[in-house]
């Protein structure tokens, strides 16, 4: 059984219209089952709309299932005794750099989470100075994150969150407002976390390319998981994915269009190095 | 560049009063404010400009910028030196039309200026030689009694922090707005003050519409990272008395007797 585990996941966001006086309700998950594997690196994709933020934020409590449950590591989020050890367990972070930094200089906005959760004054530098370093932030440590570029704030948010201790990591397209290099940056960041600590990590996105190195991609539309699977698996239905108004990497859907036009290519190429490698063999033999 | 801004008006040396525990700081110059407004004489005065002399050369801070504080209460200064010059009765030095200068107005006007003066600058010292930041600790621990009758200082406090981390994005999102109803066609500038106020309707009521978006977004993150109010929470950067502080509040008890004594001996 994986650390998070959502149940028949159900979700309604209820608008109360005064003129009326009736409720509007709008279906954002409409029944998602999901086992997400510790140590596992999970990518959900959705275009917007689909569902897939609402679904980060049922992640943490700050959102509560109008039916179903999420099982953090075994801890019901809407258990209101459990909260700040599901809140402890998955971090998160958000889409906008700017909001969701709350200290005037980076150390202690990193502090900031350990400092609610009543950890002693050594143990709080100790975890700052690693999660700075984890994210190689460590040179920006006694500055003002105004004056920081949005990829290195996102750093220090994640920074914020390891300070925590957590067992996995929700971002929530953590990439939307970045520039292409902050996003890399990000990026990097989150696989180098999974890869070396461990941690779990929960990406959503609507940004392909970010997902190509993940172990699992979920797809979301209309409130339903759609897909789920591979990278390459998912990326081989090139033609569902657009139904679902998903673009896929561009070297995918040349890949695509070559093999549909006749040529023998395998299914699901994700980088351009393995088009490369696939095509080779097919121009010598031409030559030949 | 509007990143770059400072809030206060701290300046950034290496001295004593910099180190120095904000508390410490915060209270010397209560005693500071106390002792001036008590001060009657020549004697009080010289000693309080002695203890003001000494700060600020402990500060390090160049007298320069303590100087530019003045700037701002030159006006106050005319008018209460003037009326006090004026209209206090006594023994007449000259007589225009029906105002009269006298010698009780002179020295009343004299001292009122110098406590004024003496005021300003002691304040000062304070918010050159401490951060924002320190201040509102200093505030919450110190006034942290009060938590006890039902006043939130914790809360308070972390609103404070807060509203200094978000002035500098504010400002910039003002002046992006600004531009893109610039770019539209409006009109900042010109026309009468009232003319003028209802041109920055269109600019507050965006500004306000982001600045509530950004608060529920920081109220989520904040509850993200565990942020339930001030029980239970610890300290990355505790403030502590060391030894420089114990010393100094011995200088103010030395000060405080012997400005006493001052007054006592006029």
């Amino acid at each position: 059984m994986g650390i998070i585990r959502a149940v028949n996941l159900i979700f309604d966001y209820i608008r109360h219209d005064e003129e009326t006086d009736k409720d509007e309700v709008s279906h954002a998950l409409r029944g998602v089952n999901l086992d997400i594997e510790e140590g596992s690196f999970v990518a959900i994709l959705g275009h917007n709309g689909s569902g897939k933020s609402t679904f980060a934020k049922l992640m943490n409590g700050i959102l509560l299932p109008s039916d179903g449950t999420v099982y953090i590591s075994d801890m019901k989020t809407s258990d209101e005794e459990h909260l700040w050890d599901v809140r402890k367990t998955a971090g998160m972070v958000f889409q906008n750099p700017d909001n969701q930094i709350i200290g005037n200089v980076v150390e202690e906005d990193v502090g900031f989470g350990p400092e609610n959760m009543g950890v002693p004054t050594d143990e709080i530098w100790k975890r700052v100075d690693r999660s700075l370093e984890a994210v190689g932030m460590t040179a920006y440590r006694l500055q003002s994150p105004n004056k920081l570029s949005g990829g290195q704030k996102q750093r220090v948010a994640i920074a914020g969150v390891m300070a925590m201790k957590p067992q996995c990591i929700v971002l929530d397209e953590p990439t939307a407002m970045l520039d292409p290099n902050g996003r890399k940056e990000v990026i990097k960041t989150v696989h180098e976390l999974n890869k070396q600590e461990g941690i779990t990590v929960l990406l959503i996105t609507h940004y392909m390319e970010e997902v190509i190195d993940a172990d699992r991609v979920v797809v979301m539309d209309a409130g339903h998981v759609v897909m789920d699977g591979t990278p390459r698996e998912v990326f081989s239905r090139v033609k569902e994915l657009k139904r679902y108004s998903l673009d896929v990497p561009q070297v995918t859907e040349l890949a695509d269009e070559l093999k549909a036009a006749g040529m023998e290519i395998p299914c699901g190429i994700l980088t351009i190095d393995e088009l490369v490698a696939a095509l080779e063999p097919l121009l010598k033999r031409k030559e030949a | 560049m509007l990143r770059d801004i400072t809030l206060g008006q701290y300046y950034p040396v290496d001295s004593v009063l910099h180190r120095m525990d904000p508390r410490t700081k915060l209270f010397g110059t209560l005693v500071y404010i106390v002792t001036l407004f008590i001060a009657d004489s020549v004697w009080a005065y010289g000693l309080a400009a002695l203890f003001l002399a000494a700060a600020i050369r402990l500060s390090r801070v160049p007298v320069k910028f303590m100087v530019r504080g003045l700037k701002s209460i030159v006006i106050l200064l005319l008018i209460s030196v003037s009326f006090n010059l004026f209209l206090t009765p006594g023994t007449p030095i000259f007589k225009i039309g029906f105002l009269q200068m006298t010698w009780e107005g002179l020295e009343f006007a004299a001292f009122m200026a110098v406590r004024l003066i003496f005021l300003v600058l002691g304040s000062t010292i304070l918010t050159l030689t401490t951060t924002p930041n320190q201040l509102t600790d200093g505030l919450e621990k110190s006034l942290g009694f009060m938590g006890k009758i039902g006043v939130p200082v914790h809360e308070v406090s972390m609103m404070m922090s807060i509203a200094l981390r978000f002035i500098p994005i504010l400002i910039e999102e003002t002046d992006k707005i600004m531009k893109a109803q610039m770019a539209r066609g409006a009109d900042f500038e010109s026309g009468n003050l009232i003319q003028r106020a209802k041109a920055m309707v269109p600019l507050l009521v965006p500004l306000f519409i982001s600045a509530f978006r950004r608060a529920t977004d920081l109220a989520m993150a904040m509850e993200a990272r565990c942020y339930r109010g001030g029980e239970g929470r610890t300290k990355m950067k505790p403030l502590r008395y060391e030894k420089r502080d114990r010393i100094t509040y011995l200088v103010y008890a030395g000060y405080f007797l012997l400005f006493l004594a001052a007054k006592a001996a006029a």
